[in-house]
């Protein structure tokens, strides 16, 4: 593996990580860091969130991410896989959307409540 | 007239959080009174995630952080009117507000204000060049896309760095847009750190900092703009012109916070048009308190929530008359390097420990001391390996330290080279 420096995304802190050929990394300032640093040189993943089209609430779109992060690579799939999609109310934080989106493994969900108006 | 011991102005997470934190401080007779149709504010329209990570210890979207707290009003009984918009405040705490069934007055006693924050316009920044159909503020293209699925355009530009700038710039992407670049007046972005990297360099998005725009054509939709570098004196360079075709143009130049009725009541109002506060979130008006947005512009809603309990917490001691009167204070002032603080005032005398202190540094700096000083007096000093104005610091001074008469200085210092 090749040394990288990298800004830490885990949290608004943006800790400067840098990573050395065996995957040691410093300048985390908390274990999180760490574990994002070797990470994202070896597989980065990434959340995604979007909306979702959705019939009988008060609003036209229903708001949903990835449950867990995805490999940064199948972003535009997982994409075009929520745009293809339409749900109706009511819907509530957590219920699923997509079941293993794009063979990810991962499921997409809702996060808002929507009722049925 | 209809009275009430504690009323709301704004249910965004401020407000619900001030109603919280007075609730659990013994008020109960309480009104949340927000102008739209939900709870919760301008985080429903912020669908990505990184909130909460300091209130819930977990990462949430904006509408999953919103619901928390819509649920711990709900617990609690707290009464909130939806569409209803406050239209003016007195001195003497008469609220009126306009809805469906008309106009309404309502005798408080005491306030909290938490009507959030404003987006700059177009002619606030002196834009130049026409005004076609496709210049946006970045908040408007995220509230339609994200609540009515309506995109703003397909070839964007961004003038400001700025989070929701950002946001945008990866959401227009994902949603198939091509984001043609980032123009910053700063020689450094305004956005948080992790933005930068999860919005712009995960998608290639080029970042022009020091560059403004220097014209918009179009006859009524948006044609192409012009960025400029510009010098240190943000004056644009001859001949570093840079044209793109794009149809939009976002605009995410800050924002200001929403304070016309603290204005029009009277209340003393600082530079950026939030109130002066004291270390109680009160502002000039007794009994009439300020947080989240409208107070100062905050990046982190973890930061306002805690801001908001307060406020809460304090108005309830009010109403129900616990708190110490005629306790004199010293006024804090933002000194070499530093922005902003808030408060402006801090109270002697009372019975609060410490004062909590908020601010940010006019420039992003490293290796710097902020010193804390009253009189030429260093009562606390902070070193900062690195610190940036986009990221609000907040601190906890002891009382104890704190003399009559003398201001409080905050200053940013070089540590010196051995
Ligand atoms: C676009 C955007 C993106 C952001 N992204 C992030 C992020 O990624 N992470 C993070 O932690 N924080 C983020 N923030 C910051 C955070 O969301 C806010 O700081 C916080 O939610 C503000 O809460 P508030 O209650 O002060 O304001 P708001 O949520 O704006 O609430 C104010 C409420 O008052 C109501 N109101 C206004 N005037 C009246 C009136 N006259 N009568 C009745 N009601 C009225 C409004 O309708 C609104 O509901 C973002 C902020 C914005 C603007
Ligand atoms: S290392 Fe820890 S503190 Fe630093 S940005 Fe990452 S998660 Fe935040």
């Amino acid at each position: 593996m090749e040394e990288r420096d990298l800004i830490c995304i885990v949290c608004p802190r943006g800790c400067h990580l840098h990573v050395d050929k065996d995957l040691n990394v410093t300048g985390n300032f908390c274990p999180r860091g760490a574990v994002y640093g070797k990470q994202e040189v070896t597989n980065p993943t990434r959340v995604v969130t979007s909306t979702v089209r959705i019939e009988g609430a008060n609003l036209a779109m229903c708001p949903v991410k990835t449950k867990d992060p995805i490999p940064k690579g199948k972003i535009f799939e997982v994409m075009s896989s929520i745009n293809s999609v339409k749900i109706v109310a009511p819907v509530h934080i957590g219920d699923v959307i997509i079941k293993d989106v794009a063979g990810t493994g991962v499921d997409v969900v809702s996060t808002r409540d929507m009722e049925k108006i | 007239m209809l009275t009430k011991d504690l009323v709301i102005i704004g249910g965004g997470s401020a407000g619900l959080a001030a109603a919280i934190g007075a609730y659990d401080n013994g008020v109960r007779d309480i009104l949340v009174i927000e102008k739209g149709p939900f709870l919760g504010g301008i985080l429903n329209q912020c669908i990505h995630n990184g909130f909460g990570l300091t209130e819930f210890k977990e990462e949430l979207t904006g509408p999953e952080f919103a619901s928390r707290f819509i649920k711990q009003a709900e617990e609690r009984g707290i009464e909130c009117l939806l569409n209803s918009v406050v239209t003016n405040v007195t001195c003497d705490k008469v609220v009126t507000f306009v809805n469906k069934g008309g106009t309404t007055k309502i005798k408080a006693k005491a306030i909290v204000m938490a009507a959030g924050c404003y987006e700059r316009s177009p002619g606030a920044i002196s834009l130049p060049g026409d005004r076609p159909s496709g210049v946006i503020n970045a908040g408007q293209a995220q509230l339609y896309l994200n609540e009515h699925g309506l995109m703003c355009g397909k070839r964007v530009f961004i003038l400001g760095s700025g989070d929701i700038g950002l946001i945008m710039a990866r959401r227009l992407t994902l949603e198939g847009a091509k984001v043609l670049g980032v123009a910053e007046l700063c020689a450094w972005s305004n956005g948080l750190n992790r933005n930068m990297v999860q919005c712009l360099d995960d998608y290639n998005i080029p970042l022009y900092l020091s560059h403004t725009v220097t014209n918009v054509i179009g006859k009524s939709r948006l044609e192409k703009i012009v960025i400029s570098k510009v010098d240190e004196n943000n004056v644009p360079i001859e001949g570093t012109e840079k044209e793109f075709e794009v149809d939009t143009l976002i605009l995410s130049v800050g924002l200001i916070p929403n304070n016309i009725l603290m204005v029009k009541a009277g209340a003393e109002i600082a530079r950026n048009n939030g109130c002066l506060v004291n270390d109680k979130l009160e502002t000039s008006i007794p009994g009439i308190y300020s947080c989240g947005n409208v107070l100062h512009v905050h990046d982190l809603v973890d930061n306002v929530v805690e801001e908001a309990r307060e406020a809460g917490k304090n108005a309830a001691k009010y109403i129900l008359g616990n708190n110490e009167i005629n306790l004199s204070s010293i006024n804090t002032k933002a000194g070499e390097g530093i922005g902003y603080v808030v408060p402006a005032r801090i109270v002697i005398g009372d019975d609060e420990k410490d004062a909590t202190l908020k601010f940010r540094v006019r420039k992003p700096s490293k290796d710097v001391y902020i010193l804390f000083e009253q009189n030429g007096k260093v009562l606390k000093k902070m070193f900062k390996p690195a610190i940036i104005p986009s990221e609000m610091e907040i601190t906890k001074l002891s009382k104890e330290l704190l003399v009559k008469g003398d201001e409080l200085v905050i200053r940013m210092v070089k540590k010196e080279a051995k």
